[in-house]
């Protein structure tokens, strides 16, 4: 067993998960697939998006493809740390939009 | 004036410079241990081994090694230092084939091909045979060097050539990152005069045409969104406009296999390659219409094979004993640098191939 929970090689068996459940699995990359082509977007466009929640979600397979991708399709290192700004300003603000509801409760509580 | 980015591998005296120390890695380790499939496993799975040389359409000639820039990733090993040019004797060999070949491509690469001293004599000559399309590969900067080169754009129109440059971003960074530092903006200029003199521009017959190659240890995107990409960027920022972008999957030779072993980024782009690996691209890799010609008149089936120093499988060896018949139908020299050529949608001198 890996000394790790995380090896970068593993992502190269992504694939491999269709081997235990076929038809979800084929299904999930079908989907995947699509997802990522050009449509109303950009296919550009979409892996900034993919990148900024790759970071969000904190996946660093995710952070490994999308960087690899960013830079295949011509983005450059500025383009893709605004976007992780993007996903760090709607992490944050999320969690700081819960500040109301602190403050709702303390004014209910103690107001 | 451009500041070069490194020194070529002979100069280093690197292990690398030799050849054959080359192709014994690119067949060794993960190749050899069976982690990867060999590149004759592979095109063997779709019935494609041996690959064969079609019928001639594209006569490469390399005029020699001698380059005003040494770029990061250059797979010829070119730079200032590289004396190897092509003899006015190996040139007259080849105009001879270029006015009995039915070949309808003639494309002069290097090095800086206009740094050979005979370069013009040759253009001359070699423009008189009638060839459909005649390219030459200038690297841009060239035009910017000297005051001897700064008529090169009247030349080039003068005798309708075809000009294909290297451009690896429409960022100065990332374009200085790899040709060193200034290429950009002597690039800029460089472009903004051909196309004053109508190369580039929409509808004109002189065809302006860039070359994109990744500036790193990853593979080339879609070759249409990246041409939309830099005609939008050239545009906006320089108000320059080009025909064609090629874009080039950097094979893992020379300074680039150098690279790629000194960044720990090797085995992580041989399993690129071979994930990307599209069995349709094989039948249209350039190898199989395309003959290069080195400086010292051997003949080679691609460039990079000249550079890996493997030369073609055919009695006709020499330019100074060419002959068509017995090069068509030759078996292509393979190794695993021509996953480089398969990769996606394909990557050849002349873009995707897929």
């Amino acid at each position: 067993m890996s000394k790790t929970y995380y090896d970068p090689a593993d992502l190269r068996k992504f694939g491999k998960i269709t081997e235990w459940s076929e038809e979800l699995g084929t299904k999930f990359f079908d989907y995947y697939g699509k997802v990522f082509e050009e449509g109303a977007l950009t296919a550009r466009e979409k892996s900034l998006i993919a990148l900024a929640v790759a970071h969000t979600e904190q996946c660093p397979y995710c952070i490994d493809a999308y960087t690899k991708d960013g830079l295949q399709r011509g983005v450059t290192k500025e383009e893709m740390m605004e976007a992780i700004h993007v996903g760090a300003a709607i992490k944050s603000g999320a969690t700081l939009v819960h500040g109301v509801q602190m403050m709702n409760k303390v004014n209910k509580l103690d107001g | 004036m451009t500041k070069l980015k490194t020194k070529s591998l002979k100069r280093r005296e690197s292990e690398l410079a030799n050849a054959r120390r080359q192709v014994e890695i690119l067949s060794n380790g993960i190749f050899q241990n069976g982690e990867l499939p060999t590149f004759k496993n592979k095109i063997a799975e779709t019935n494609q081994f041996p690959l064969k040389a079609k019928k001639l359409e594209i006569l490469q000639i390399n005029v020699g090694y001698m380059c005003n820039q040494v770029c990061e990733h250059c797979h010829v090993d070119a730079g200032p230092d590289r004396k190897e040019i092509m003899t006015t004797e190996t040139m007259q060999q080849c105009l001879e084939v270029i006015k009995k070949t039915g070949a309808h491509t003639l494309d002069l690469t290097g090095g800086a091909p206009e740094m050979n001293p005979n370069f013009r004599w040759f253009v001359e000559e070699a423009s008189k045979a009638g060839i459909k399309d005649f390219i030459v590969r200038s690297n841009l900067t060239i035009i910017r060097a000297n005051k001897k080169y700064y008529d090169l754009p009247e030349f080039f129109k003068k005798h309708n050539v075809h000009v294909v440059s290297s451009m690896p971003h429409w960022t100065r960074g990332k374009t200085d990152k790899q040709r060193g530092d200034g290429v950009f903006d002597m690039s800029i200029k460089a472009l903004q005069e051909l196309n004053a003199i109508g190369y580039g521009m929409p509808n004109s017959d002189l065809k302006l045409d860039l070359v994109y190659n990744p500036s790193g240890a990853f593979l080339p995107g879609d070759q249409a969104s990246m041409e939309k990409d830099f005609k939008k960027a050239l545009m906006e920022d320089f108000g320059i406009q080009f025909h064609n972008l090629f874009a080039i999957t950097n094979l893992p030779i020379s300074r680039f296999l150098d690279y790629l072993i000194a960044s720990e980024n090797y085995e992580d782009y041989m399993y690129a390659l071979v994930e990307a690996y599209n069995p349709s691209a094989v039948a249209n890799v350039m190898c199989t219409n395309t003959l290069s010609v080195s400086w010292d008149g051997y003949l080679y089936d691609c460039d990079f094979n000249q550079m890996l120093k493997l030369p073609v499988n055919s009695k006709s060896k020499h330019i100074s004993e060419y002959n068509e018949e017995l090069l068509e139908g030759r078996n292509i020299v393979i190794s695993q640098h021509c996953y480089g050529c398969t990769a996606g949608a394909g990557s050849s001198c002349q873009g995707t191939v897929a």
